[in-house]
């Protein structure tokens, strides 16, 4: 048998794409469904049964008083780590965009953190902030500030993990923002530096709706990235005598709580659960985001 | 510009890019310090030593973690890029039934969070007896749908013309995406390259399910156990997280341009 031209195309094609296709069927869609199926049993790794219990491990979540702290502290996460996050790259970007010395030495400083190992980084910020002997508080020692408990306080310790996030995340966000500044047409800031415009009113009015869809996408990949935050929890507040998510579930987040339902006390079903209003959330954000993104952006 | 406004940006810009190395820094020197030095707020040690750097190496398994992520992030990376550039290149110029529903039906699966298959796969490797090998924590990564997006949008920045004449030279399909298309997106390739394989160096949920033997840690889950047992003694969890950053900065350094030139690349496609 001979294939026309068009024939022979679609084999390969078919062939090319025949093992990926299996993948995702198998490691990304199955799982995918059979998450959702867990999420409706009691599902208890440790003993045999496993009834079904169709939402009751939902309402259970809307009870639970940690899962409600850990949502609470990750919109605190999402609410302090995007906006400081977002405004510090802009201003860094803006300043690289302005100076030609030296501007891909500041740029490769600015990025370091974003390629190094969260984990490495998550214990040199513990260290940082130990009350004992933690560099930060002989810093601030210096200007006569006390000693602060930083990480054994419930009220300080989500900030140093916001604060350890907003520093790695930095680089990226300032790279993705000249990017962007580079996209803005030169012409723009000519006709109004001629009209007279200020600074500010330059800022305000051409660069910001110039970067409109930059910011968009940067808050989108920012607010889903720190909506899973987890491996910055888990180094900067556990280990030694501390449980993760501590003091006194402080700084727990929704994945934190996650793992330590499924992996540690093995409540398949209840863990499930949670990831399912994680993914939720997730696409509810991505939809906002695409009729966002869809608005022309013509100036 | 106003003399007066640049001295401003420099100095703002070194104040930023100093707060940005300055943990780095405090890494190196506590790794470098031993006994009540380590608790000195000063940042040049008294006497530099290397016995931490030794004590980690003698004591841990570390350089066998090293070894687990090197092996881990090398297949995971050459797999999703054989995989991904081929399938990116099929959905972009090969014509077939189903093309558009397969194409969104990958998509799709860029929204589903980690998170929710970390159970079935955990499930699924206790069914079949992973834990604890290299695959268990190989297979999730195997190919991405986000690298398959990446590789389709700039296949299409690819004329038609280059791959028809290869046809009309009476190359096959196989011949045509690895003479004519390949050669073509290779900067593609290699931006794909770098964030997978830093991806999976520094992956820390997944691995730290996956396995829980000592000898088959990834780096980022050896350093994470060593550090939760050695606490308190900063100088080695210093030495040790110095162990793990070094050779990624090292690598930075070189590949810096395109690291930098590849996150222009994804980041604006994407």
């Amino acid at each position: 048998m001979k294939l026309s031209i068009k024939g022979r195309q679609a084999m390969w094609a078919y062939i090319f794409i025949a093992a990926p296709m299996l993948f995702f069927l198998s490691i990304r869609i199955y799982p995918t469904l059979y998450a959702f199926n867990v999420s409706l049993h009691e599902w208890d790794l440790l003993s045999k049964n496993k009834p079904f219990v169709f939402l009751k491990n939902f309402e259970r979540l809307l009870h639970d008083e940690v899962f409600m702290a850990a949502l609470i502290n990750t919109g605190k996460y999402i609410l302090f780590s995007v906006p400081i996050g977002l405004a510090l790259s802009l201003g860094i970007a803006l300043l690289l965009n302005t100076i030609s010395k030296g501007a891909s030495i500041y740029r490769m400083v600015v990025f370091i953190p974003y390629v190094t190992s969260v984990v490495a980084v998550s214990w040199v910020w513990r260290w940082m902030f130990m009350k004992q002997g933690g560099v930060v508080n002989s810093i601030i020692g210096i200007f006569g500030i006390a000693r602060q408990p930083f990480l054994d306080s419930t009220s300080q310790a989500i900030y140093v993990v916001i604060s350890n996030i907003i520093w790695q995340a930095l680089g990226f966000y300032t790279i993705i923002f000249l990017a962007g500044l580079k996209q803005i047409p030169q012409t723009y800031y000519e006709a109004s530096m001629i009209d007279g415009a200020t600074p500010w009113q330059r800022f305000r009015n051409i660069t910001i709706p110039m970067l409109n869809p930059t910011i968009v996408y940067l808050s989108v990949i920012a607010t889903i990235q720190t909506l899973q935050v987890f491996s910055q929890v888990f180094n900067i507040t556990s280990g030694g005598q501390g449980i993760a998510g501590g003091p006194l579930n402080s700084t727990i987040s929704v994945v934190l709580y996650i793992y330590q339902l499924a992996f540690i006390n093995y409540k398949m079903g209840y863990a499930s659960a949670a990831t399912v209003v994680l993914f939720a959330i997730i696409l509810i954000i991505s939809l906002i985001q695409m009729k966002v993104l869809d608005k022309k952006y013509d100036y | 510009m106003n003399k007066y406004y640049k001295v401003f940006v420099y100095i703002f810009l070194t104040v930023v890019g100093f707060a940005m190395i300055f943990p780095f820094l405090w890494m190196l020197s506590t790794s470098l310090k031993t006994g009540t030095d380590v608790y000195s707020p000063s940042i040049i040690p008294k006497a530099v030593t290397f016995k931490n750097y030794i004590n980690v190496i003698e004591n841990s398994n570390f350089l066998l973690w090293f070894k687990n992520s090197i092996i881990v992030a090398t297949i995971t990376t050459i797999s999703v890029l054989c995989f991904d550039t081929l399938v990116g290149y099929t959905f972009s110029k090969l014509h077939f039934r189903g093309k558009k529903l397969l194409f969104i039906m990958i998509l799709s699966t860029l929204m589903i969070p980690t998170e929710m298959l970390i159970i079935p796969w955990y499930m699924m490797s206790t069914t079949y007896g992973w834990l604890n090998s290299y695959w268990s924590l190989l297979f999730p990564g195997l190919t991405s749908a986000f690298g398959i997006f990446m590789m389709r949008q700039f296949f299409m920045g690819v004329p038609d013309d280059i791959l028809e004449a290869g046809r009309i030279d009476g190359l096959t399909e196989p011949g045509i995406f690895l003479r004519a298309a390949v050669p073509m997106v290779k900067p593609a390739m290699s931006a794909l390259a770098i964030f997978t394989f830093l991806g999976n160096w520094n992956a820390f949920l997944w691995p730290v399910i996956a396995v829980d033997k000592a000898d088959i840690y990834t780096l980022p889950v050896g350093l994470a156990m060593f550090s939760g047992e050695s606490y308190n003694q900063w100088d080695l969890v210093m030495a040790a997280a110095s162990l793990a950053t070094i050779p990624v900065l090292i690598i930075f350094f070189f590949f810096q341009k395109q690291i930098i030139q590849g996150i222009h690349m994804t980041g604006l496609k994407a």
